[in-house]
């Protein structure tokens, strides 16, 4: 699920104005976007690209790997299933509020075709240097460099902000992966962190977990097993419990989900477990020889 | 969205699920009304809460004049902070067993999980430390759904007898209404086997998901919508999700999970959050009705506004909290913390309008308004 500059994109929804605006960025970044889809627009070209009524029209006449979907959220469900029918290697579901049910159909039939997904609600990937897929500010060097830090995030704001203290210490990313803050999503952290680990030129990841679900939990079991630095903030210590704080993954409910339950998981694991974000920094270096830069 | 017994049961029953007859009552005379019509009945509070029964809000009734005396208790009482309006009257039920069986979406497992014991009446946290092997679970695939030879397997070899083949209906039922209405939960405790082999819902607990309700307006009238403070309702109106606290420092951010932290970092150096507002994704164009909603809360000493941009374009954001600081002219202390999309626009903003500059890091904002709001108090 770590885009690349390779990866053939369309976006789903591009002739909105969010898709329009996002679209532009990307491709001035570097993400090679094949195609769009509208299902009214088909035939037009938009952003200088062809403009399909459906992913499987796309396939056919600009083939894809990726599709990102700037989708309203009752029609997520079709458009998704519309992408993995016609053959994604992977999706990227930035939309926040689509119902749970139509979450679990699509996540399960992505999930029969071993096809990951980024999401929902998630605001989506970046590799440095190379693309980024969704609505990342990968285009300010104050937040995303090239570097050797891989960082996952179920938040896209609090995401930048740690990769905005990563490069403040002197670092960069190898890749950037926002998973989504709903309760049921594609990738989960566990997965992030294996793809991470896995990605040539990563030296450490930094994981940016929140109250609610077990998913950093069970990151945790991983991180036990790896060899390199892992360093973690998880947001909401200070919430109160059995509210919805925005994202409708981060409730605490009794003892699951909670701050300690999350933290002591992690510090058992040997992760490095962040008092305050922009202790980052002071932590990579404690835990990291060098800064390294390439 | 939490639906309470009486509006949960008639979803059930429309699935197929028998629940015992019963009708609302909101004084003793109608309560006694209600048992005239039925005979034994049980005196049941709605308040969208468990526990119920512990704190004394479900009593058995054998005549009407006991119903009556037995509303005039439950009724005004207070459970777990909600306050008993209306009463449920329902027919008694020769119970020979109590079970348990809910349908709820699952994070593990990425979807409905059907769960199964029997031992019902005690909550599933207690059966799972007590009895956690009479827990039977099963997840299931959505797009196949759970059908009663599904429930077959999941409940075979627990003994259940000549009530086996309805409450296996029951089960299939269950997952019906639950897909049908977009549960988040869907949970029957107890599912009770009457002395004639009947199956009954006794007791329903429905939670929808709230993304989904817009399918569901009808069924959504009869939930019970979230408590909420004055400003939280004022907030609902506008389309911002605010949650008030106790604190003096108040919080602004984008995205949920900055803002969490923004709270935290405001715990961390010795402050206390005012409140959890958020204007990231869709509504990062609502920062003006945001800050004045922040600014209406009585006690509130400093503020903190820390923006890192994605999506959310910070030069939106603060052009808003701009236009209504100079409307409300505010006197409390704004720290500022910006970064991220459009950052320079929103500082060069700051500068030329407020004269202000943010802040270098948010740790920075925050302490200062923490330290501010100490000030303020001394």
């Amino acid at each position: 699920m770590i885009v690349r500059g390779t990866d053939r994109v369309i976006v789903m929804g591009i002739t909105g104005k969010q898709g329009t605006f996002w679209t532009e960025r990307m491709q001035a970044y570097g993400t090679r976007i094949v195609g769009g889809t509208h299902p009214a627009k088909a035939g037009t070209m938009h952003c200088g690209v062809p403009v399909f009524a459906t992913a499987g029209e796309a396939m056919k006449g600009a083939a894809f790997d990726l599709a990102i979907l700037f989708i309203p959220p009752l029609m997520v469900k079709e458009a998704a299933m519309d992408a993995i029918e016609a053959g994604a290697k992977s999706l990227v579901v930035l939309t926040e509020h689509i119902p749970v049910h139509d979450v679990m159909y699509f996540v399960a039939a992505a999930d029969e075709r071993g096809v990951p997904i980024l999401g929902p609600n998630t605001a989506g990937a970046v590799t440095p240097g190379e693309c980024f897929a969704g609505f990342m500010p990968a285009f300010n060097e104050r937040i995303f460099k090239k570097g050797s830090i891989g960082v996952v995030s179920r938040s896209g704001s609090l995401g930048t902000l740690l990769c905005l203290d990563i490069v403040q210490a002197g670092y960069g990313e190898s890749a950037f992966l926002g998973i989504g803050g709903d309760p049921i999503i594609g990738t989960t952290t566990r997965d992030a962190l294996i793809a991470l680990d896995k990605f040539p030129g990563t030296e450490a990841v930094v994981m940016v977990g929140e109250i609610g679900g077990s998913m950093e939990e069970e990151a945790a079991e991983y991180a036990k097993t790896m060899t390199k630095p892992v360093i973690a903030y998880i947001a909401g210590g200070a919430a109160p419990q059995g509210k919805k704080m925005g994202h409708a993954g981060a409730i605490v409910t009794g003892n699951k989900g909670s701050y300690a339950s999350k933290r002591s998981a992690l510090e058992a694991a040997g992760v490095t477990v962040l008092d305050t974000p922009s202790d980052a920094g002071t932590a990579l270096k404690a835990r990291l020889p060098r800064p390294v830069r390439s | 969205m939490n639906f309470e017994e009486h509006a949960a049961k008639p979803l059930l029953a429309k699935y197929g699920i028998a629940v015992p007859r019963g009708a609302l009552a909101k004084t003793p005379d109608e309560a006694a009304q209600r048992a005239k019509e039925i005979g034994a009945v049980v005196v049941k509070a709605q308040v969208p809460t468990g526990k119920r029964g512990k704190a004394g809000g479900i009593k058995p009734a054998a005549t009407p004049d006991e119903a009556k005396d037995r509303a005039k208790t439950i009724l005004g009482m207070e459970i777990a902070g909600h306050k008993v309006e209306e009463v449920l009257i329902e027919e008694q039920m020769p119970i020979a067993r109590e079970l348990y069986a809910a349908v709820l979406n699952d994070p593990d497992s990425k979807g409905p999980l059907v769960m199964f014991s029997t031992e019902g009446g005690m909550d599933i946290e207690e059966i799972a430390v007590k009895t956690p092997d009479k827990i039977r679970r099963k997840a299931v695939d959505i797009r196949h759904g759970f059908a009663q030879s599904d429930a077959k397997a999941l409940v075979s070899g627990l003994g259940l007898g000549a009530a086996e083949s309805k409450l296996c209906s029951a089960l299939a039922a269950l997952y019906g209404a639950y897909a049908a209405y977009d549960a988040e939960l869907l949970e029957v405790n107890p599912l009770i086997v009457t002395r004639d082999d009947r199956v009954v819902a006794l007791d329903c607990k429905f939670v929808m998901d709230d993304s989904a309700i817009i399918r569901h307006r009808d069924v959504a009238d009869t939930g019970t919508p979230d408590s909420l403070t004055e400003l939280e309702a004022m907030a609902k109106t506008v389309g911002l999700k605010y949650i008030e606290l106790d604190g003096n420092v108040g919080v602004l951010a984008n995205g949920a999970g900055l803002t969490m932290t923004t709270m935290d970092v405001v715990r961390h150096y010795g402050g206390r959050p005012a409140n959890f507002l958020e204007i990231g994704g869709e509504s990062y164009t609502k920062a003006k009705p945001a800050l004045e909603l922040l600014l209406s809360k009585p006690g509130i000493r400093s503020l903190v506004i820390n923006f890192c941009g994605a999506f959310a374009r910070t030069d939106v954001m603060t052009q808003g909290v701009i236009e209504a600081i100079e409307a409300l002219k505010p006197k409390l202390p704004i720290f500022f913390s910006v970064s991220g999309t459009g950052e320079e626009e929103a500082i060069r903003l700051l500068k030329e309008r407020l004269g202000v500059t943010p802040l270098a890091t948010m740790d920075e904002a925050s302490k200062a308004a923490v330290d501010a709001a100490r000030g303020a108090q001394r």
